[in-house]
């Protein structure tokens, strides 16, 4: 016999919604980058009513995790489980939000020609959805390596975010009538290094459902023990090293 | 948890650009189905009523317990009544089955329906009305006879002596009760022998025994450890979809866990009756809220 | 809860209290372990005593009755000469007193009881009934004789016969049926009492299949008892007018009768030493039957006891 069967299954209809959640803000995702690289207003259009049922989704993933706390007093890996949950769904949602954002950058280009063809925001987008996807697995699979991973990948997305402010620069320096178009694709760049930091919170809380500790993963400072000890490469990580050193939030 | 279905999640996140546009105009039928707005629709579709009390009165001599308390209990509900000891609960659980009445100068006014048939009426026979409404008490009292017999006791009751039948009866109760496995070699061993969890899932499946439409559970947990209790819980869970049950409890995190409504009693009346979802988040009325904060007093 | 609790910059720390080390003694504490000490030497003697004196009187009668304890004696009748002198008619005699005894009382106290425990509740009836059955059981045996001689022998035409006997000894334990048997039928926990009727049982199918057979040890235990109380009975038997000296074995219950605490009533009033001899005899076969009931009791109150 299994005991509280109901809890179970709550709890995983619960996880069920999350990843539908997740997988739909990336569907989004996907919708909103074709809409943005083939200038499609209709499917732009649609990205940004369909952010509102991820907002309806996600008040009712909170209200039920409220409920499941109320109701079934879980304990425990159940309690940090629920406790995720919460934080989980509101970083989807703002997820969601960010693909409705660049929605919007489309239809405020609508019209206008690109100066080149999108190529590195695809790309970004790419990378910050993978990323989504990888924390969301490694919540399913419980799997703390990749989770961690994901962490790290945080960083190729924020020089790759890095490379494009500077073309978008460029852009500007060049050619002062796309000031505006490429300020919108700034916007939309910098609302996928927000989808990539979500993701990177998921994983976080992926790590202390696992593990129990609250760690911040994205430090990568404070981490070198852990990357050892799950075998991962110091390779990986050097250039947020060198970032990391540059803004100065490395004060022990 | 499955797995399989989300585990090529990245492969998903960014389908083919050509799919796309096709399915444009109507998002919403590719939408994924939520459990959470199912759950949202399910709430809406309530079964019929079963249990019906209206307006009930008791009292003990000339002292009043309850007081003109009104609550319709739906098919394949549990339903949670709570409060604090003296609040009437208990004796409101025992109207439902007319126990009341084995208590002297108690008094019961107003009406109760079962399946629409006033339980109080002058032509009802409580020995037929217990068959239909079955109980189950805070301390499990299993008879001192062999666990068969124990659950034989209610159909002999009615006359079935056929051993094959009652054999058959006495499995299929043990099953729903989910003790089968953990007793079907020693059927004919005393029911005493058993563990108080074994001992209170056997007077469950006693009250199965007799085919009854409505289950009365009076703290069924209250003597036993918190894995018992557990397992009780999941057993009524699982006998919801073939019975109703009303269960009094002190345990508050208990009535959360396994009611699909709460009913709260205070001082013989009934204050606040609702989904336990609200009950348990959102109280509407200030004196369940101080209760079940534990702010009570 | 709302208001900050005041800082306490200069409260003196409470003072701990002084407790006396746990080894250490006083004068006081010496005078109550003394009495302590005196009051268990005082049960004690007392509990010594009185089986001193018991031992003291059954080696008395062991003594004076072995001898004359063989198979003559047990299925001999009574006679003049102690030497041939028997106690068959006596046992036969009690033998049948009490069948008529135990017909008569068992079936009669028990649906009493039941009544009066099960049905009866608590109204002034049923009270005043309780009280008066409490009261017959202090009432002295003599009584019971006086009763049987006006009632069975004389109204009812019964003679001093076995069934008049039986009756008496009937009348006798009737109370104290009665009141072991309800004792027992309040020891049926009501919980079961409910679980039954909870399952759709009537009265009398929870009185018949839960509380009787759950009190059965215990009644049985009350019936035993009260069988070797009516055993040892001799009052009221001699005042209803017993027979003293019967060398016949009772052929019905018209039939006149003698029993084992007669015959040795009646041998010991005898001046001779043997038949002080030959009472001590029958007195160790009384004591051995109605030690044997009371273990007979014991052990069903003790299985009673493991099975609950």
């Amino acid at each position: 016999m299994i005991i509280r069967r109901n809890f179970e299954e709550q709890l995983s209809e619960l996880q069920e919604d999350l990843i539908r959640l997740g997988r739909f803000v990336q569907e989004a995702h996907g919708k909103a980058m074709d809409a943005l690289v083939r200038q499609d207003l209709a499917l732009a259009k649609q990205v940004i009513v369909d952010d509102d049922f991820a907002d309806d989704i996600t008040f009712g993933i909170m209200a039920r995790t409220t409920q499941l706390l109320a109701l079934q007093q879980p304990m425990a890996r159940d309690l940090r489980f629920v406790a995720a949950s919460l934080k989980i769904v509101t970083d989807l949602e703002r997820i969601g939000d960010h693909a409705s954002d660049i929605g919007k950058v489309t239809r405020s280009l609508a019209g206008q020609s690109y100066a080149k063809p999108p190529v590195d925001l695809p790309q970004l987008s790419s990378m910050a959805c993978k990323m989504v996807g990888d924390a969301l697995h490694s919540f399913v699979q419980h799997d703390i390596k990749l989770a961690v991973q994901v962490a790290r990948d945080d960083d190729a997305v924020d020089d790759l975010c890095e490379e494009i402010q500077r073309e978008m620069m460029d852009v500007m320096r060049s050619d002062s009538s796309r000031v505006e178009q490429a300020t919108r694709l700034l916007l939309a760049a910098r609302a996928l290094e927000r989808v990539a930091d979500h993701a990177t919170n998921i994983a976080e809380q992926v790590y202390y459902v696992e593990t129990g500790e609250l760690r911040p993963l994205a430090r990568e400072e404070h981490n070198h023990a852990l990357f050892a000890s799950l075998g991962l490469e110091e390779s990986d990580w050097k250039t947020h090293q060198r970032r990391s050193t540059d803004n100065g939030q490395n004060s022990p | 948890m499955n797995t399989s279905s989300i585990s090529n999640l990245a492969d998903k996140a960014m389908p083919e650009p050509s799919t796309r546009k096709a399915e444009a105009p109507s998002a919403r039928n590719s939408t994924p189905q939520f459990n959470v707005a199912m759950a949202a629709a399910g709430e809406q579709n309530a079964t019929p009523v079963i249990v019906e009390a209206e307006k009930v009165d008791l009292f003990y001599g000339t002292k009043q317990a309850l007081k003109s308390v009104s609550i319709p209990f739906h098919q394949n509900t549990i339903s949670a009544l709570i409060g604090p000891s003296g609040c009437g609960k208990s004796t409101f659980l025992r109207c439902l089955n007319r126990m009341n009445d084995l208590i002297e100068g108690c008094r019961t006014e107003g009406e109760v329906t079962l399946s629409g048939e006033n339980i109080y009426a002058k032509s009802v026979d409580t020995v037929m009305l217990r068959q239909r409404v079955g109980m189950v008490f805070q301390k499990p009292n299993p008879f001192p006879m062999a666990i068969w017999d124990n659950i034989a006791y209610g159909p002999r009751l009615r006359g079935i002596k056929n051993k094959a039948v009652l054999g058959e009866i006495v499995e299929e109760s043990l099953r729903g009760a989910a003790l089968w496995d953990e007793v079907k070699d020693d059927l004919k061993k005393s029911a005493l022998g058993l563990s108080g969890g074994q001992q209170q899932r056997l007077c469950i499946a006693r009250a199965l025994a007799t085919k009854p439409e409505v289950l009365l559970m009076d703290e069924p947990c209250s003597a036993l450890d918190p894995i018992s209790t557990l397992k009780i819980e999941e057993l009524m869970r699982e006998l919801r979809s073939a019975y109703t049950i009303v269960i009094v409890t002190h345990n508050m995190q208990q009535a959360a866990r396994v009611s699909d409504t709460t009913a709260f009693f205070l001082l013989g009346e009934l204050i606040e009756r609702g989904a336990s979802a609200k009950m348990f988040t959102d109280p509407s009325d200030k004196r369940t809220e101080d209760y079940i904060t534990g702010r009570f007093g | 809860m709302a208001t900050a609790p005041a800082p306490l910059p200069d409260s003196p720390s409470p003072v701990p209290p002084k407790y006396q080390p746990l080894a250490s003694s006083s004068a006081h504490l010496r005078r109550r372990k003394l009495a302590s000490t005196l009051f268990y030497l005082l049960c004690f003697s007392v509990t010594l005593l009185s089986f001193f004196l018991l031992a003291w009187i059954m080696s008395g009668i062991f003594k004076q009755g072995i001898p004359y304890l063989n198979q003559q004696f047990l299925t001999s009748f009574p006679s003049r000469f102690a030497e041939q002198a028997g106690i068959k008619s006596a046992l036969y005699g009690s033998v049948y007193v009490l069948c008529v005894t135990a017909v008569f009382a068992i079936p009669v106290g028990i649906g009493a009881a039941i009544f009066l425990q099960e049905y009866a509740g608590d109204n002034r009836f049923a009270r005043f009934v309780q009280v008066n059955i409490a009261n017959l059981a202090g009432v002295p045996s003599i009584v019971y004789g006086i009763l049987g001689l006006a009632l069975f022998v004389r109204a009812l035409g019964f003679e001093r016969s076995v069934l008049s006997g039986g009756l008496t000894l009937g009348l006798l334990v009737l109370p104290i049926i009665i009141i072991a048997t309800q004792e027992a039928l309040r020891g049926v926990p009501n919980s079961l009492r409910h679980g039954s009727y909870a399952l759709g049982a009537s009265k009398w199918q929870t009185i018949r299949r839960q509380v009787l057979p759950i009190a059965m040890p215990g009644i049985l235990t009350g019936i035993i008892l009260s069988i070797s109380r009516a055993m040892g009975e001799t009052a009221p038997l001699i005042m209803m007018g017993a027979l003293t000296y019967v060398a016949f074995v009772p052929r019905g219950l018209r039939d006149g009768f003698t029993t084992l605490p007669i015959q040795v009533f009646n041998w010991t009033s005898r001046p001779q030493v043997e038949f002080q001899a030959i009472a001590a005899a029958g007195i160790i076969v009384l004591m051995t039957v109605l030690l044997s009931l009371n273990a007979l009791a014991i052990f069903l109150r003790y299985r009673s006891n493991s099975r609950l």
